[in-house]
């Protein structure tokens, strides 16, 4: 039986203050630039309180609540990998030497940094890239030290958005594990507050400074409603009944020709999705040619260098880049690390141009109708700005 | 042991399945050829009277051009079919074939053959139906030729 | 699903996979004109250098770049190896360029490797074009150091012209010391050329081996690949007696970068040796 106490709300900046005593570096979601973005935080107030945001395919925008629920939004165009797999990292330096040269290694830096408000999907998310850079018969050691060092104090969502379909991925929207903490934010009236569940004895710990106290049944049931309400609110939904084998069998199905008519191989989706690790490899001089580096920076299927060989690229069309791409997340993915890459965000369909939407994708190789809601394809617009 | 015509043709791949009687008949148009190394077979712009299945050795087939010399297309060897220009108008060979090997054919008469297909247009569909397979593997096997996939990048 | 053929990497323990060894260039010999190979001796000290034929190294050159190359020396020695590679970029431009003495980085060796093991007690039927026959050259010298454990090899190689046979001096030695046959095919003939003139696919179908107890390697351009495993097919040689040598943008070779992923396989670590059934359904399909 996972153990409960509730935080009163005026207690959170205290959370903030136990991580900095134990040196930890604060991330979490703060408004920028029209959007919550993950950031460096200093203090609770950074938090986008009263905030809410409003996404559909191929469309983003803030809103103001009428509450002060510090948690009151889902996900944004941030995701935690840029944090555990920073979008440029320097391997090595190297400099000339007489007729050879000399390499520098970067040792990896074991970082502490706490996450604040990890939702569920994104719990899930760290876990599929884990997999992917620890479990290999290579580890990443970077990524390992900063994994090392981390603090995930999770948040459970108090509601799903239009473009959000974890439900139906089995990664949310309530988090069963991979958290120091998690809090289910509850207002009710004149009482804010936060029932906690210890995930770990460090979240016991960072825990045990700040005032506390047990959580009642009744303020239990009140978190697990939410969590249950949340479930119900997804705006999209993914059948995965077979779709390794449906993608698999389909490799030459019209649908691609389709989606290839609309995508702008732009990217986006790659970017904002929480599980996308592609990296390139850049190997640079200084002007006098003496000392070299190589980086790793993001990179991404969609660009039509991805896939060079000797005189052409493989996937030269935008149709096979979009193909290789949902392909990988939904099926052959699990071939490789025996689950599924997609956890249902949503960001994809949000951050997308023109709204492709991975889910009405799906539906519509298996052959089925267009769903109710789905489909938007950036056509249809709401104009209901804040 | 000495294979008699008529047991080499039987038992070559290229009229597998053919009438007994027509066995017979394509054995009875064919003989046993020799070529020594650097022989003419035919020459470009000859009569196309005749065509050949190699039993041994290598030919290559050739094209006169200016200022480069006989050049080699393409070579045939063991097992392989030479010459089809016999089996249509006006019957005269496009290409020369020269041995580049000491080179064992079984010939046949390819003029005789001809009427006698025009006489029996049963055996007519059946050579015909084995040549055009011939002819399209040789000319597969020239277009990947013609792609130069070793060559330099795209 | 089809077993994976085994994957051995070799990473001195607890060092940073992405940190290259440093190499000294033995020699740098021009075969062809766009094609040249580097033989290479660890930088400092004694180290020795163990692979497995069929693998791969990823090859620096200081300040320009990285690249995957195939190991194309005898797998016997382990003082030196070497690397054939056509000038197809910058790297190999760069490479081209160097000289005795001058040091490039060395990441591997990665990858699986052809089926040597396997084929003992089998015939052997080794079908490669172009720059191809590079990568199955640590094949060859392993079968020939074993000839006693398999029975018929046959190797059919395909060039562009007779100026671009790689390793003529060797093959020619193979050929009269060993029981091995060797038929060179060329795209184009040039004057003074004897020999067979023609697709390599072509030699496939009266090369003398027996389909029931074979094994076949194959590398070279896709489309050749493509039609060699049909003329393979058509021989009698099931999709488990058939091994494929893949090749796909590489990045870092040890499965992070995603660039070489073909289906659900990365080539650095499943192939580049793949055996046919596994890739079947995949293989040939535009753009994957």
């Amino acid at each position: 039986m996972p153990e409960h106490l509730v935080l009163g709300r005026e207690h959170l900046q205290g959370l903030f203050e136990v991580l900095k005593t134990r040196n930890y570096q604060i991330f979490g979601p703060t408004v920028r630039d029209g959007a919550i973005v993950y950031d460096e935080l200093s203090s609770s107030e950074e938090l986008p309180i009263g905030w809410t945001d409003e996404q559909e395919g191929g469309r983003y925008r803030l809103k103001k609540r009428n509450d002060r629920a510090c948690f009151g939004y889902v996900v944004g165009p941030h995701s935690w990998k840029g944090f555990l797999h920073p979008p440029a990292a320097r391997l090595w330096q190297a400099s000339r030497n007489g007729r050879g040269f000399q390499i520098l290694e970067e040792k990896p830096v074991k970082r502490k940094m706490a996450f604040i408000g990890v939702r569920a999907c994104e719990i899930h998310a760290i876990a599929v890239q884990d997999k992917v850079f620890l479990s290999g018969t290579v580890a990443d050691s970077h990524y390992q030290a900063r994994r090392d060092g981390n603090f995930v104090l999770a948040v459970n969502c108090g509601q799903a958005g239009n473009t959000c379909f974890c439900a139906s991925m089995s990664t949310g929207p309530k988090a069963d594990s991979g958290f120091d903490l998690a809090l289910t934010e509850i207002l009710e009236g004149e009482q804010h507050y936060f029932v906690v569940e210890i995930g770990t004895e460090l979240g016991r710990e960072v825990l045990s400074g700040i005032p506390q106290a047990a959580a009642s049944a009744a303020q239990v049931e009140k978190a697990k409603a939410i969590h249950a309400g949340t479930a119900t609110q997804m705006g999209r939904s993914m059948d995965t009944t077979g779709i390794k084998e449906l993608l698999y069998a389909n490799l030459e199905n019209p649908r691609w020709d389709e989606v290839a008519a609309r995508c702008l191989t732009c990217a986006n989706c790659t970017m904002v999705c929480p599980t996308c690790f592609c990296s390139t490899v850049e190997d640079v001089t200084d002007l006098t040619g003496e000392h070299a580096e190589r980086w790793r920076k993001w990179d991404s299927c969609f660009t039509t260098d991805f896939s060079y060989i000797h005189g052409g690229s493989v996937r030269a069309t935008a149709k096979s880049r979009y193909r290789q791409w949902m392909t990988h997340k939904l099926a052959t993915w699990i071939d490789q690390f025996g689950s599924s890459g997609c956890v249902g965000c949503g960001r994809c369909i949000t951050w997308c141009p023109v709204g492709i939407d991975i889910t009405e994708e799906v539906r519509a190789i298996r052959g089925g109708p267009p769903s109710a809601n789905g489909g938007h394809s950036g056509k249809e617009r709401h104009d209901t700005d804040a | 042991m000495i294979q008699t015509l008529e047991g080499i043709v039987s038992e070559h791949p290229f009229f597998k399945g053919l009438d007994e009687r027509y066995i017979k008949l394509v054995a009875g148009c064919a003989k046993n050829v020799r070529f020594d190394e650097g022989q003419i077979v035919f020459r470009e712009g000859d009569a196309a009277d005749q065509f050949y299945f190699i039993r041994e050795g290598l030919v290559a087939v050739e094209l006169m051009i200016p200022q480069r010399g006989f050049t080699t297309l393409q070579t045939v060897g063991e097992g392989d079919v030479l010459g089809w220009s016999w089996l249509m108008p006006p019957y005269r060979w496009r290409f020369g074939a020269r041995t580049l090997q000491p080179t064992r054919a079984l010939a046949f008469d390819g003029k005789c053959l001809r009427n006698k297909c025009e006489e029996d247009h049963d055996l007519g569909y059946e050579l015909l139906k084995r040549f055009t397979f011939v002819v399209t593997e040789r000319l597969e096997a020239t277009r990947l030729q013609l792609l130069d996939l070793y060559g330099a990048p795209a | 699903m089809a077993p994976q053929l085994e994957n051995s990497i070799a990473t001195r323990a607890g060092a940073d996979p992405m940190l290259p060894a440093l190499y000294c260039i033995e020699r740098l010999r021009h075969e062809t004109d766009d094609t040249f190979t580097i033989e290479l001796a660890p930088a400092n000290g004694s180290s020795e250098f163990h692979f497995l034929s069929g693998q791969f190294n990823m090859i620096y050159v200081f300040g320009v770049g990285e690249v995957p190359i195939s190991i194309s020396s005898d797998p016997q020695n382990s003082k030196t190896f070497q690397h054939t590679t056509r000038v197809v970029g910058a790297v190999t431009r760069g490479m081209g360029h160097l000289k005795k003495g001058d040091t490039v980085g060395v990441r591997g060796p990665y990858g699986t490797h052809w089926p040597v093991e396997e084929a003992e007690g089998r015939d052997v039927i080794i079908v490669t074009g172009g720059i191809g026959l590079a990568p199955l050259r640590p094949a060859l010298y392993h079968l020939m150091a074993n000839r006693e454990k398999y029975h018929k090899i046959v190797l059919l190689y395909g060039a562009r012209t007779p100026e671009d046979i790689l390793y003529r001096r060797e093959l020619e030695r193979w050929r009269s010391k060993f029981d091995l046959e060797i038929q060179v095919t060329v795209d184009r003939g040039t004057r003074g050329w004897r020999g067979n003139v023609g697709v390599v696919t072509t030699m496939i179908g009266r090369s003398p081996f027996d389909p029931s107890n074979a094994i076949a390697m194959a590398c070279g351009p896709e489309v050749m690949m493509r039609f060699a495993v049909m003329e393979f097919e058509r021989r009698g040689l099931s999709s488990d007696s058939i091994y494929l040598s893949m090749e796909r943008n590489m990045k870092c070779a040890i499965g992070f970068c995603g660039h070489c992923q073909y289906g659900p396989a990365f080539i650095c670590k499943e192939g580049p040796v793949f055996r046919f059934d596994r890739i079947e359904p995949i293989f040939g399909k535009a753009e994957i």
